[in-house]
Order: structure tokens, then C-alpha cells, then sequence
């Protein structure tokens, strides 16, 4: 067997923006990426990317029309590796206040994406580099990302994790927020590592790494 | 960008007459930027015409394989297609401009569709009275009629999340940017005003963060000609107190 298939990752397919994005940065770090528009292209996969940009609600229903919601769903409880970017990361909860949505999302995380409320007066979506807190430094993810990195950020909204213990950073524009979470395998950003420069292709080589086992 | 090729007029409507100066292959500059740590890079298509669009999909295809950092894309784009074709590519913002005035329902069409943080809307502005700025389309020939401010405000109530205001009197005159109008909007809407137009010095850079409020700031022939690289301007920003990312 030749030893690259342990490195395939499922790079979920689903319409998203940023796609090419971060399937070049996958290549970048050395992962082998399978593009993967059905549940049928997962299975086999050592790990999963789902990426994501824009509205929740387009998401879910994106991801739930061509049955990728379930698969990502059983493919987590599989315990294989899982990274989720941006709206990939808020898909994880159970539902967001975005354009009073009501689509539900994954559920593996309890809590809701809110808003960047406007009494701080910052300018809202908040768009570009702001610094992580590391606040689980034995996260794998972040092997090598030390506290005060910058990283790129372009959203107005965030998900408030009902179990602070999942928190792996934080970043604070106004209010402090869980700019990343991780619980055994499940891994999700709010920034995007694949436009993060170094330290996002860093974080990414993590994750490849921790893919291949 | 013209051709593929990136260029850069004096002052609009130069590009018509010939007066384009061309700087070189968009590819090569914007690793050249991305190793200087530029925080953004932005693409605008001036000639904006169907062979246009498809080199700038190659463009933007080739620059976001290898820079792993902010893409903005603008020029010709008219509906949610075009947008997503940009996106596709490896673009994570969409600037439109007289698209947006044409049809200002495009913002909304394409803030729920992609989400506000990806729609940008720009907008050149003319002064034309002593205190009143006009909106120009088409590459800054055609006036609307529009203030400034009032659209600026109505393309975010649409669902904009970004504005970019270039001031069409500065522009690329290198004389600073027009701190007024900058700052009037920007202190008009809820979401960054990227400042453009104008930068000649690095105290025009600090000069419109700081009195004229805008959140960011884009300048594209002090790079292009290698007047100073970005990272002299973060540099000089620290020093003004500006919090910057440093290279």
C-alpha cells in the first residue's frame, strides 16, 4: 500500500466559496485531498475538511441536499480527524441567528452563532489579521503557533460553545470570542488558515500530520 | 490590470488614451507582496471586457495558488455568477462598483448568497461642491448624480461589508488621499472603509487612518514602482502608534 494513502483527506464539496483555497493550501503542507461532492467519495478517508464561507443557512442546506450533513455527522463519531473552517466551524453547533435562520446545524458542539453585537463600535464583519490566544497550547493544531499570531479573520459572526472546555483560542475584536475549538479529534477555526500566510499553512501541516497518524 | 498585465493611470480615463503604465506580470508582484507581508492583495480588472474576465480568473486562479492570503477581486463583475466564479477561483472578497450602481440589489443578491463580508462595494468619489462629493460609475467618466455618504450608507443597509472609497481627485496623484470624504463615511457606516487613491508618502498612509478614520488603507503604484515596500509603511505605521501586523 503505497504509504500517501494514509494521508487522504476528504475536502468537502458542497458549493463553497473558498474551496480552491484550501485545497491548495492542503497540497502546500503535503496532503493527498480527495474533493469529495458525496457521502460515498468519505468513505476511506483518514480525515475531513470542511471549509465554508457566507451564510449558515445556504451552508446547511447545501450540505444537507447533497447528504454530506449526515455524512459529516457519522464520519466525526467515526473519530477521525476533522477540521472545520469558518461557517465549516459554526456548522458544528446546534443553530445560528444569522438572516434569522433556522436551519439547524451539526449539533456536535452545544451552543449558538450570534453576532458581533454593535455596542462596542467596532466596524462589523470584522475583516482581517487579529491575534490568537492559545489557551489549549497542547492542542496539536497549534504545535508551533504560539500565542499573539496573526491570522485572518473575515466574519460577523461566531459560535458561543455551551462547554467552555472545547475552547482552544480566543481572540478578542470587542468581545472575546472562541476563535477555535477542539475536543478529542474535531478541530474548527473561525479564521482561515488557508489565507493565514505562514501560520495558517502551519497549522494546516498539523493537522496533515496528525491526518497521517 | 489590462491585458493581464498590471498597469497603473496617472488619473482615471487615462487607460482609454493610451496612458497606461504597464508594471509587470500580477502573479510575480503578488508573490513579491505576499513575501513582503502585505495583509491584502487586491485585483481589479480596468479593461473589465469577457477576455478580460477570463484571464482574470487564470490571474487570480495562479496568484491564489501560491499566496496563502487575502484575495479581492473587482472589475466587470454584474451577478452572483460572476461573483462565484471569482470565488471559485480563489478570490475571498468581491468588489463591485458600477454593477452595485446599476443594480443596487446585486449587494443584497450577493450578501445572501455569499454572506456581507464578501461583498465590497466601491466607490469613486468626485468632490464637486464645497462640501459635497459625487458618485461616479464607469470608471469614474459617468456622474450619477449620487452623494457619497448617502450611497455608501444605502450600500450597507443592502447588505455591503466593506467599502473602498477612492477619492477620483486624488488618485493617483501621490498628494494624500481626501481625508474628508474618507472620514465622513466612515464614520457614516458600521463596517471598514478602505481608503484608496492618493498615497504618495508614508505620512498619507498614516495620515488617513488617523484623521480620516479609515479602518485599512490601499496603494498600489508606491509598491509597484518599489518606492518603498510594505514593509516600510508597517514600519512607519508602528512608529505612529498605528497597531499594524508586523512582518
Amino acid at each position: 500500500m503505497p504509504n500517501y494513502l494514509a494521508r487522504v483527506i476528504a475536502l468537502i464539496d458542497y458549493g463553497s466559496g473558498n474551496l480552491r483555497s484550501v485545497h491548495k493550501a492542503l497540497l502546500k503542507v503535503g496532503a493527498e485531498v480527495r474533493v469529495a461532492q458525496r457521502p460515498e467519495e468519505i468513505t476511506g478517508a483518514r480525515a475531513m475538511v470542511l471549509p465554508g464561507v457566507g451564510a449558515f443557512d445556504d451552508c446547511i442546506q447545501a450540505l444537507g441536499k447533497q447528504g454530506l450533513l449526515e455524512a459529516a455527522r457519522q464520519f466525526i463519531q467515526t473519530g477521525r480527524p476533522f477540521l472545520g473552517i469558518c461557517v465549516g466551524y459554526q456548522a458544528l453547533f446546534e443553530k445560528s441567528e444569522e438572516f434569522n435562520s433556522c436551519a439547524a446545524g451539526l449539533g456536535i458542539f452545544q451552543g449558538k452563532v450570534v453576532r458581533f453585537p454593535a455596542e462596542h463600535g467596532l466596524k462589523i464583519p470584522q475583516i482581517g489579521w487579529n491575534q490568537l490566544e492559545v489557551v489549549k497550547p497542547e492542542c496539536p493544531l497549534f504545535r508551533g503557533v504560539p500565542s499573539g499570531s496573526y491570522v485572518y479573520f473575515v466574519h460577523s459572526f461566531f459560535p458561543q460553545p455551551a462547554d467552555a472546555s472545547i475552547v482552544a483560542t480566543q481572540t478578542t475584536y470587542g468581545e472575546t470570542f472562541a476563535s477555535s475549538v477542539w475536543r478529542d479529534n474535531v478541530f474548527a477555526t473561525q479564521f482561515h488558515p488557508e489565507k493565514s500566510q505562514k501560520v495558517g499553512l502551519q497549522l494546516l501541516k498539523n493537522f496533515v500530520e496528525l491526518a497521517a497518524g | 490590470m489590462h491585458g493581464g498585465q498590471v498597469t497603473r493611470g496617472v488619473q482615471f480615463g487615462i487607460a482609454e488614451a493610451g496612458g497606461l503604465r504597464n508594471v509587470g506580470d500580477p502573479v510575480e508582484l503578488a508573490l513579491r507582496y505576499n513575501e513582503q507581508g502585505a495583509d491584502e492583495m487586491v485585483f481589479f480588472d480596468i479593461t473589465a471586457t469577457a477576455h478580460g474576465r477570463t484571464t482574470m480568473v487564470e490571474v487570480v486562479e495562479r496568484a491564489a495558488d501560491q499566496c496563502f492570503m487575502p484575495l479581492t477581486v473587482g472589475g466587470g463583475l454584474r451577478s452572483v455568477d460572476d461573483m462565484y466564479t471569482m470565488l471559485r477561483a480563489g478570490a475571498d472578497k468581491i468588489s463591485i462598483n458600477s454593477s452595485a450602481i446599476a443594480t443596487p440589489d446585486l449587494i443584497r443578491a450577493g450578501a445572501e448568497k455569499f454572506g456581507s463580508q464578501c461583498i465590497v462595494v466601491s466607490i469613486d468619489a468626485r468632490k464637486v461642491a464645497p462640501d459635497r462629493w459625487e458618485v461616479f460609475s464607469h470608471g469614474s467618466r459617468k456622474a450619477t448624480g449620487w452623494d457619497a455618504v448617502e450611497w455608501a450608507k444605502r450600500a450597507v443597509s443592502l447588505g455591503a461589508g466593506e467599502i473602498v472609497l477612492n477619492s477620483i481627485d486624488a488618485d493617483g496623484t501621490k498628494a494624500g488621499f481626501d481625508l474628508v470624504i474618507t472620514r465622513r463615511i466612515s464614520e457614516a457606516v458600521g463596517v471598514p472603509v478602505v481608503a484608496s487613491g492618493g498615497a504618495g508618502t508614508l505620512e498619507h498612509m498614516a495620515e488617513v487612518l488617523l484623521e480620516g478614520k479609515a479602518d485599512a488603507v490601499l496603494a498600489a503604484s508606491i509598491f509597484h514602482f518599489g518606492t518603498y515596500t510594505v514593509g516600510d509603511v508597517k514600519n512607519f505605521l508602528v512608529s505612529k502608534g498605528i497597531p499594524v501586523r508586523p512582518v
